[in-house]
């Protein structure tokens, strides 16, 4: 491997590779089941404790 | 899982592994002490061999210590180690204020050179990294230390994971605190920006770390609550993106192992790429995703409502962590560094804009319907002021990183007034915001001794902070234009000295800011000290201040 390849490599797949963790991220918070889940953590953090 | 609900004990085979681990040290430090030829390692060896002595004994009282005491369960059952959190409040609040007064005494340095006093140990150089190394990583250090330990226990539900280890943790950093400090104080350095303390101190600081990342991980292993609450992803990934950082950035080998001195594994543009590399991320991770997991813990709480949106939360935590590792190239504009690299530090940087201004919309939003407080409550004003800080120099930073500004901008004072814009403005304000939470909930007191006083603290402070970055920006694009302008012959029409002598009105602009803001924290400590002594002025309670605004609205 030269460095050519590697830094053509990461300046190319990388791209793809963040786009697609981002896609997965926005899923995750946007999916409809989660909805409840993510309401329930952000009430119970105000408990009395 | 029902020993959670049981007093904690000190567990036997844990004190004795302890024990012996910190005696196989004492052993090595005796055989440093004995053969270095540096004594500034030395000195260093004789503090290690001191406080592993006192560590012992320490390890024993503690078992006792908590055995006798009536510890009580708090209303949902849990025994919560409060007492750690307590110790991390007052150690924040000793070594912010050490942290801001070296800060104060450089700033009138670089105003009068004579305050050098022509001495090795307060030459500037020296206490340069003091500064640095006492507010981000004693002071914000112990502050994260102590939120975590906190907000770790009480949205999960359960109490800190282990006995011994936090109190490890606890006092490893402080120890590692003092042998980084007095190492510069004594000229050992390794000249890495923030990451200035020899390969023996990073070692210790290994294991501190490591054993804080096992206990924030055991603690979490023993939630009760099904989800991990936000606020402790941005404190994992601190621990963990810190300490792939620390490991990275300080790989070398030291002359022997009795000599202070070693050599980066790194060289050229390959040790500079890594070194800001670990340094932005520093201000990333340590300065940002830490910080925010104050927010997202305190703002709340205070507020008394929920994060405006956790799904904002989730996409803030998932972008920043991914965009901030790839912005330290933007440090090297115009190096040897490879000009693609440079431009990807860049757009990272811009990118980054967008994460940091959801996160910063996300804490001031959990305002919405609730704005009266910040009338009433001034320490909510100062955890709100705190992330409009944060959006402001999370502007400035993009806005910064552009080559062409960067062109401008860089080794200017512009540099050092947007670092303490990011450091005044949002880390200690959301810091001081966090103590003033902290402290009468873990004392069991009904308030604060005095919110006339944080308020004064607040607006003090503030005021100090825009003297500062006001002055810096000023000097700062002023340096800049001097440096770059040209004479109709060609030649460069300033001298160096003539841009520092242009320069020395606004230094001693900062340097007035500086002192306003160690005033303010100064307010802010005794205000503390009376709280958990238990005192309550007269005015205080916000519920006192609506009643006084609805009896002089009835009045009118």
């Amino acid at each position: 491997m030269t460095y050519q390849e590697i830094s053509s490599f990461s300046q190319s797949w990388g791209l793809v590779f963040l786009v697609i963790m981002f896609v997965a991220a926005l899923a995750y918070a946007l999916w409809p089941t989660n909805k409840d889940k993510f309401n329930n953590a952000a009430k119970s953090m105000l408990d009395e404790d | 899982m029902a020993y959670q609900n049981n007093p904690p004990v000190v567990n036997r085979l844990a004190q004795s592994l302890t024990t012996a681990c910190l005696a196989v040290g004492i052993i090595l430090a005796v055989i440093i002490a004995g053969k270095t030829s540096s004594g500034a390692m030395q000195f260093h060896a004789f503090i290690i061999i001191a406080s592993f002595l006192v560590g012992i004994i320490a390890i024993f009282n503690l078992g006792a210590r908590i055995n006798e005491d009536g510890l009580e369960a708090s209303p949902s059952g849990v025994f919560y180690n409060n007492t750690i959190v307590k110790y991390g409040v007052i150690a924040s609040a000793f070594w912010g204020i050490a942290g801001f007064l070296v800060g104060d005494v450089l700033a009138w340095q670089l105003a009068f050179p004579v305050l050098n006093f022509d001495l090795p140990w307060t030459n500037f150089g020296r206490l340069r990294p003091l500064h640095t190394s006492a507010v981000i990583f004693a002071f914000g250090g112990n502050v994260l230390i102590a939120t975590s330990f906190y907000v770790v226990q009480r949205t999960c539900k359960a109490r800190l994971a282990g006995e011994i280890a936090p109190w490890f943790v606890f006092w490893g950093y402080q120890l590692f605190i003092v042998l980084a400090a007095t190492g510069y104080l004594l000229g050992i350095t390794q000249s890495k920006e923030y990451a200035e303390p020899e390969w023996y101190v990073d070692l210790w600081l290994t294991i501190v770390w490591v054993v804080y990342l096992l206990v924030f991980l055991g603690t979490l292993w023993r939630r009760k609550e099904p989800h991990i609450y936000v606020a402790n992803w941005f404190y994992l990934a601190f621990i963990v993106t810190v300490a792939m950082l620390h490991l990275v950035n300080n790989a070398s080998v030291p002359v022997s192992f009795v000599n202070p001195k070693s050599y980066s594994a790194f060289s050229g543009v390959q040790d500079a790429l890594t070194q800001w590399w670990y340094g932005h991320n520093a201000v990333g991770f340590f300065l940002t995703a830490g910080f925010l997991g104050i927010m997202y813990y305190f703002v709340p709480k205070r507020a008394e409502r929920p994060i405006y949106s956790y799904r904002l939360s989730i996409v803030h935590f998932w972008s920043l962590i991914f965009l901030y590792i790839w912005a330290g190239p933007h440090h090297l504009h115009y190096t040897a560094l490879p000009d693609w690299a440079q431009t990807l530090g860049m757009t990272f940087s811009v990118m980054l804009w967008m994460p940091s201004w959801g996160g910063m919309i996300n804490g001031l939003m959990t305002l919405s319907g609730a704005w009266d407080k910040l009338r009433t409550d001034p320490v909510l004003k100062m955890l709100v002021v705190s992330v409009a800080f944060y959006g402001m120099s999370t502007f400035e930073g993009p806005l910064m990183s552009i080559k062409a500004v960067n062109g401008l901008s860089h080794y200017t004072d512009w540099t050092i007034g947007h670092v303490h814009s990011g450091a005044l403005g949002w880390v200690a304000f959301v810091s001081f915001g966090a103590l003033y939470c902290l402290t009468p909930w873990l004392w069991n007191r009904k308030g604060l001794y005095s919110l006339k006083l944080v308020n004064i603290h607040f607006w003090v402070s503030t005021v100090g902070i825009l003297l500062y970055i006001c002055a810096m920006w000023v000097s700062g694009i002023m340096q800049g234009l001097m440096w770059r302008a040209y004479t109709d012959l060609g030649f460069l029409e300033y001298s160096f000295v003539e841009t520092v002598a242009a320069m020395q009105p606004y230094f001693i602009i900062r340097a007035i800011g500086g002192l306003l803001f160690i005033i303010g924290s100064l307010v802010m400590v005794y205000n503390l000290w009376r709280t958990i002594r238990g005192d309550i002025a007269d005015e205080a309670t916000p519920e006192n201040i609506d009643r006084a605004i609805a009896a002089q609205a009835l009045g009118e």
